[in-house]
């Protein structure tokens, strides 16, 4: 990265961190390397001395959250094995913060006022073409709140051939998403993708009134997934039966995992009603400093090393 | 044997017996979602395209292909025989399978063969040949007809478009790849 992007990136982290003080929360950061990751059936760990370095910082965030913090923010770098692409990295920056007593609602508005004020904050980058609105493969994106907001069955009844019963049955749901959905979403305005199968969201809350679906969702720009929020599940046992289901599909495709995070699992007792997000901060930054790929938004990239 | 994850640009794999290059690669993974290989592939013999969405957990088997140095002979008919500079084999190809590489070849040129097992599926010329020129118009000094280039033949029989002052009995440079003049040589 040139020495004028890294100038431009340093104002953008900034701006972030700006962003989460004034709305009253505060920065951690927490471990990296772990003894137990959560179990994921679809990200590969990098090992590290017999541990692992962490996928996202969830597990620490939320072992903070069971001490009494309320709003916590972590700017971190991640790691996953394998995922390398125009819009991946194996190492990257992510966005995680958590605000307790709040659904995955309340966090969706967050978003719209975090990419509004982070555009005011940070005039002049290329990818933003004036206070209200970004510029991305030639089109303007303008981001006046509300943004758009589809469910995840809507979204197939739209775009896709199938229903979502269908696709999970057929193990096509995520080859659909990417190839005939995600391409329409968040052109207009960024769009909010919500309430996915339950079995797509192990860390999130069922939904009240539908418990075929988890509170979890995807924000979307330009084609391209920024974010992924959702009510957390705080119900211990609940989460030992789905964390048990995500080790057998990780089992399944040749991933397996250790063990449970029992350590983890007791602390999720002591939460209260919380909203969690991960955001991919170089992704953001892509759209913002007007980058074709997230390996131009990031400081160095490993095929620098 | 190559997994979903070695895909990538240039990369050549085997599929259903048949050596395929991919020419266009997109890794895609929706969150919490499984990782997805988007993929273009052409067989290296057919020249058929095929798209394809790999996952994690698909393996291709490694082509069996090799470069050798051989060296131009002779033709007959339909048959263009070459031999190996190293082992002294012999194998030749068809008119087809050389296709626009007839515009360049000449006695004793050494070119590149790639073999998929025992089978020659494809020939690199040098990048740069220089060929006589057999057949051209004379170059009529203070020519002022405005134009600056004429048609010659060279010795292979491929007409091609030169500077006026190119002359019966010049060696010419050709660039391979697009078929276009380059500059005049001194032998």
């Amino acid at each position: 990265m040139s020495a004028s992007r890294l100038q431009e990136r340093s104002r953008l982290l900034q701006a972030v961190r700006s962003f989460f003080f004034s709305q009253g929360y505060i920065e951690v950061d927490t471990p990296i390397r772990l003894p137990i990751p959560l179990p994921e059936a679809h990200i590969k760990p990098f090992f590290s001395e017999g541990w692992f370095l962490h996928s996202s910082p969830e597990q620490c965030m939320k072992r903070l959250l069971a001490r009494g913090c309320t709003q916590l923010f972590q700017i971190c770098h991640c790691f996953r094995k394998e995922e390398v692409g125009r819009y991946h990295q194996t190492e990257f920056t992510m966005l995680e913060w958590y605000c307790a007593g709040w659904s995955y609602r309340e966090l969706m508005e967050e978003c719209e006022e975090f990419l509004r004020q982070l555009v005011r904050a940070v005039p002049g980058l290329p990818g933003i073409k004036d206070a209200h609105s970004l510029q991305w493969q030639g089109r303007t994106i303008p981001l006046a709140p509300p943004w758009q907001r589809i469910t995840v069955a809507e979204a197939f009844h739209a775009y896709a051939d199938m229903t979502v019963a269908q696709a999970l049955a057929t193990d096509m749901f995520d080859e659909v998403l990417v190839t005939r959905i995600e391409p329409h979403l968040g052109w207009d305005t960024p769009v909010f993708l919500y309430d996915y199968p339950v079995e797509l969201g192990s860390l999130a809350r069922r939904k009240q009134g539908n418990d075929s679906v988890a509170e979890r969702f995807e924000l979307y720009i330009g084609g391209i997934e920024i974010a992924n929020g959702f009510s957390e599940l705080i119900d211990p046992e609940e989460q030992r039966r789905r964390f048990a289901a995500e080790m057998n599909k990780a089992q399944e495709l040749g991933n397996p995992y250790p063990e449970l995070p029992e350590k983890f699992l007791a602390d999720l007792a002591n939460i209260g009603d919380t909203a969690g997000i991960a955001l991919g901060l170089d992704r953001l930054f892509m759209f913002l400093l007007g980058c074709a790929s997230v390996a131009e938004a990031m400081s160095m990239i490993f095929e620098e090393l | 044997m190559y997994s979903a994850s070695d895909l990538r640009k240039g990369l050549k794999v085997q599929i259903d017996g048949e050596p395929y290059i991919v020419i266009d690669f997109e890794f895609s993974k929706p969150g919490k979602g499984q990782a997805l290989y988007r993929t273009k592939m052409r067989s290296m013999i057919s020249g058929n395209q095929l798209v394809n969405t790999y996952r994690s957990n698909d393996k291709f088997e490694k082509p069996d292909l090799e470069e050798r140095t051989m060296q131009f002979l002779y033709s007959q008919d339909d048959e263009y025989h070459f031999m190996d500079t190293s082992s002294y084999e012999q194998i030749f190809l068809t008119r087809d399978q050389l296709g626009h590489n007839l515009n360049y070849l000449i006695d004793n040129m050494e070119v590149q063969v790639l073999f998929f097992g025992d089978r020659a599926i494809d020939v690199s010329l040098p990048t740069f040949v220089n060929l006589e020129v057999t057949v051209a118009d004379p170059w009529v000094k203070g020519d002022t007809s405005g134009t600056d280039t004429k048609p010659v033949t060279v010795e292979t029989g491929y007409v091609l478009q030169v500077p006026p002052f190119v002359e019966v009995g010049d060696r010419i440079q050709i660039d391979t790849r697009s078929g276009d003049y380059i500059t005049r040589v001194k032998d």
